[in-house]
C-alpha cells in the first residue's frame, strides 16, 4: 500500500508547486516577498530581489552547475562585477547546486534574507557596527522593535561602492527678494 | 500715620479709590473684550492663555481641543494635537555620520513634510552644507545651494519617496543612478554637513528669551510655545547654529500636505511672527518612533536614541567612534554629535 501512496504524494506535491509557482512567472511585478524571519534577534527587511530573476531556480536547475570560471556572455550581462573581481567570482557567494541560496565559507547554505552573514565573513568591523545599529540603517522604534536594512539595500553586491543619486530640491536662494519695510512677503 | 489723618480726608480717599476701581471694572466689563478682540483677531481664549508650564491638566486639555478646532476651521481637516510629556529616564541624543552623508537633502524635505513648515515663504529646519574636501570644515567655504538646478517643487517620484521611504531601495537602481537630475550627489571631492538644532544641554537661545517662551524639556528637547512667543528674535541672534527660523509671513501649508499627527510643542501650525525650530520630531519620538529625518536617510547616516540607555546605538557611537561637536568652544554642549563611521 505504502509503495502506491508515496508516488501519489510526490505527484500531488509537484502539482501544487506548479499551481503555486505559476502566478510568479506570469505576473512577477506584483510579487511581494514575505517578511523575513528573525535570526539571532535581528529582524531584517525582505531582500531587494529582482522579480525578473528570482527565483533563480526557474532557470538554474537544482543540483546542476558549470564550475568553470568564465565571462558570462548570454545571461546576466548587465551585472558589472567590481568586488574583488580578480580573486572572486559568482560561485564564491552563490551556492552552486541551489541558486536560490548563498553559501558561507563553512559550506552552510543561507537564504538571501541572511546575506549579511555572508558579507560579514570579510567585512568584520562593519558587520559588528551594523549589528549594533551604527553602520547602515534601521527603522522602527528607538525604544523597541527595529527593522534592519540589509547590506544589499544600499550596496550593489556585485559593485558595492555607493553610487551617486539624485538630490532633492535645493533651498530657495535669497537673491532677487529685497526686504522692503511694510511690503507683503509673498 | 493713618490714625492721625482727619476723618474727612479718609472719606475722600475712600471715595476716590472706590470710583477708580469701579471705573476700571466698567471699562473691563464693557470695552476690553471688544478692544482685545479687535487686536488679536477675535480669539480671546488664545490671548488670555497661561504659560504652557503653568497650565493645569484640565486647562491644557481645553487648549489642545481649541487648537484642534482651529485646525479644522483653517484646514478643513481633522487633526490630533497631543501634549504628551517627557518620559522619565530618557535623554535624547542624535548622531550623524559625516563619512556616510551624501547630501541628498531627503532629510530636509521629510522634515518639512512631517513638521508642517511653511512652504511659502519657505522654512526648512535642516540645512545641508557642502564643503570642498581639500578645505576641510571651513564654514566660509560652505555652500547650501549645491545642485541649484534641482530647486523647485518636488517631483512625483520624490513625493513617493517621502510617503514611503522604503521605496528608495535598492539605492543603486537605474532610475536613481542614471535617470533624473544631471547633478548627482555626492559630487566628487565634496563632503556634506547637515545642520539643524543641536538641542544644547546649555542652550543660549533659552537664556535670552525675555518671556520664557522657550525652554528645555526634561528629555533634552528645546521647545517653543508659539502662543507665548512675542517674536523678538533674540533667540535667533543667540543661536550659534542658525537653527531657529522666524515666520515673517503667515505660514502656508496646503491642507493635503498637512500632517494631522501633531504635538503642542512641535509641529502644530505656527502663527505669523513666531519663532520655530527642530524638536527631534517630538510628536514621533515621545511615542517611541524615530524622527522623520532618521527614517528617510537613504544611507543610514542619521542615528537617534536614548543617551541613558547603555545599549543604544548612540552610546555605542560615543564609546567607539571619533565624535566631534560643532563650535565646541562655545560650551553649549550640544546633544547632536557628528562622527566618522569609517
Amino acid at each position: 500500500m505504502k509503495q502506491v501512496v508515496a508516488p501519489f504524494f510526490v505527484a500531488f506535491g509537484l502539482f501544487l508547486l506548479v499551481i503555486c509557482g505559476a502566478p510568479r512567472c506570469g505576473d512577477s511585478a506584483n510579487v511581494t516577498p514575505p517578511e523575513s524571519p528573525v535570526y539571532e534577534g535581528i529582524r531584517t527587511l525582505a531582500p531587494p530581489l529582482s522579480p525578473d530573476y528570482f527565483p533563480c531556480t526557474t532557470c538554474h536547475e537544482l543540483g546542476k552547475t558549470n564550475n568553470q570560471r568564465r565571462q558570462l556572455k548570454d545571461e546576466h550581462t548587465s551585472i558589472v562585477f567590481d568586488h574583488d573581481e580578480k580573486n572572486r567570482w559568482c560561485l564564491d557567494c552563490h551556492a552552486p547546486l541551489d541558486r536560490d541560496k548563498l553559501h558561507l565559507a563553512s559550506g552552510e547554505l543561507i537564504g538571501f534574507d541572511q546575506s549579511y552573514r555572508l558579507c560579514g565573513q570579510c567585512h568584520g568591523p562593519t558587520y559588528r557596527d551594523w549589528k549594533v545599529g551604527v553602520h547602515g540603517k534601521r527603522t522602527g522604534m528607538w525604544n523597541g522593535r527595529k527593522n534592519y536594512f540589509l547590506c544589499v539595500h544600499c550596496h550593489d553586491p556585485h559593485s558595492p561602492s555607493i553610487k551617486p543619486i539624485n538630490p532633492f530640491p535645493a533651498p530657495a536662494m535669497p537673491v532677487g527678494k529685497p526686504f522692503l519695510f511694510g511690503s507683503k512677503n509673498k | 500715620m493713618k490714625k492721625n489723618l482727619p476723618r474727612r480726608v479718609l472719606a475722600r480717599r475712600k471715595f476716590l479709590k472706590d470710583s477708580v476701581v469701579s471705573a476700571a471694572g466698567i471699562a473691563a466689563g464693557l470695552s476690553l473684550p471688544g478692544v482685545l478682540a479687535g487686536c488679536i483677531g477675535g480669539d480671546l481664549d488664545a490671548f488670555l492663555q497661561k504659560h504652557f508650564l503653568e497650565l493645569t491638566p484640565a486647562e491644557l486639555e481645553k487648549v489642545v481641543r481649541r487648537i484642534e478646532k482651529d485646525n479644522l476651521k483653517k484646514f478643513g481637516k481633522t487633526t490630533t494635537v497631543s501634549a504628551k510629556p517627557a518620559t522619565p529616564g530618557v535623554s535624547f541624543a542624535y548622531a550623524l555620520d559625516l563619512s556616510r552623508c551624501i547630501g541628498c537633502r531627503r532629510c530636509v524635505h521629510a522634515c518639512v513634510k512631517e513638521n508642517n513648515q511653511s512652504r511659502d515663504p519657505e522654512i526648512q529646519w535642516i540645512r545641508v552644507l557642502e564643503f570642498p574636501k581639500e578645505k576641510g570644515i571651513d564654514f566660509s567655504e560652505a555652500n547650501p545651494y549645491y545642485c541649484a538646478p534641482s530647486a523647485g517643487p518636488l517631483s512625483d517620484e520624490q513625493k513617493e519617496i517621502l510617503a514611503n521611504p522604503e521605496s528608495q531601495y535598492p539605492l543603486y537602481k537605474k532610475s536613481e543612478t542614471e535617470g533624473g537630475s544631471a547633478c548627482k550627489v555626492p559630487r566628487t571631492d565634496h563632503f556634506y554637513v547637515p545642520i539643524q538644532c543641536q538641542q544644547c544641554e546649555d542652550p543660549p537661545c533659552v537664556k535670552v528669551c525675555p518671556v520664557r517662551a522657550t525652554w528645555k524639556e526634561s528629555d533634552g528637547i528645546v521647545v517653543v510655545d508659539y502662543n507665548w512667543c512675542i517674536g523678538c528674535r533674540y533667540c535667533m541672534a543667540a543661536c550659534p547654529y542658525g537653527a531657529r527660523h522666524f515666520n515673517w509671513a503667515e505660514p502656508k501649508v496646503a491642507p493635503d500636505d498637512l500632517n494631522p499627527d501633531m504635538h503642542y510643542l512641535g509641529n502644530r501650525p505656527r502663527y505669523r511672527g513666531v519663532v520655530e525650530k527642530c524638536t527631534f520630531c517630538i510628536q514621533r519620538t515621545r511615542n517611541g518612533r524615530y524622527p522623520a529625518c532618521v527614517e528617510i536617510c537613504p544611507v543610514g547616516a542619521r542615528k537617534f536614541g536614548n543617551l541613558l540607555d547603555p545599549k543604544s546605538e548612540i552610546r555605542s557611537i560615543l564609546e567607539h567612534k571619533r565624535v566631534l561637536i560643532l563650535k565646541n568652544d562655545l560650551a553649549t554642549h550640544p546633544k547632536f554629535f557628528y562622527f566618522y563611521g569609517l
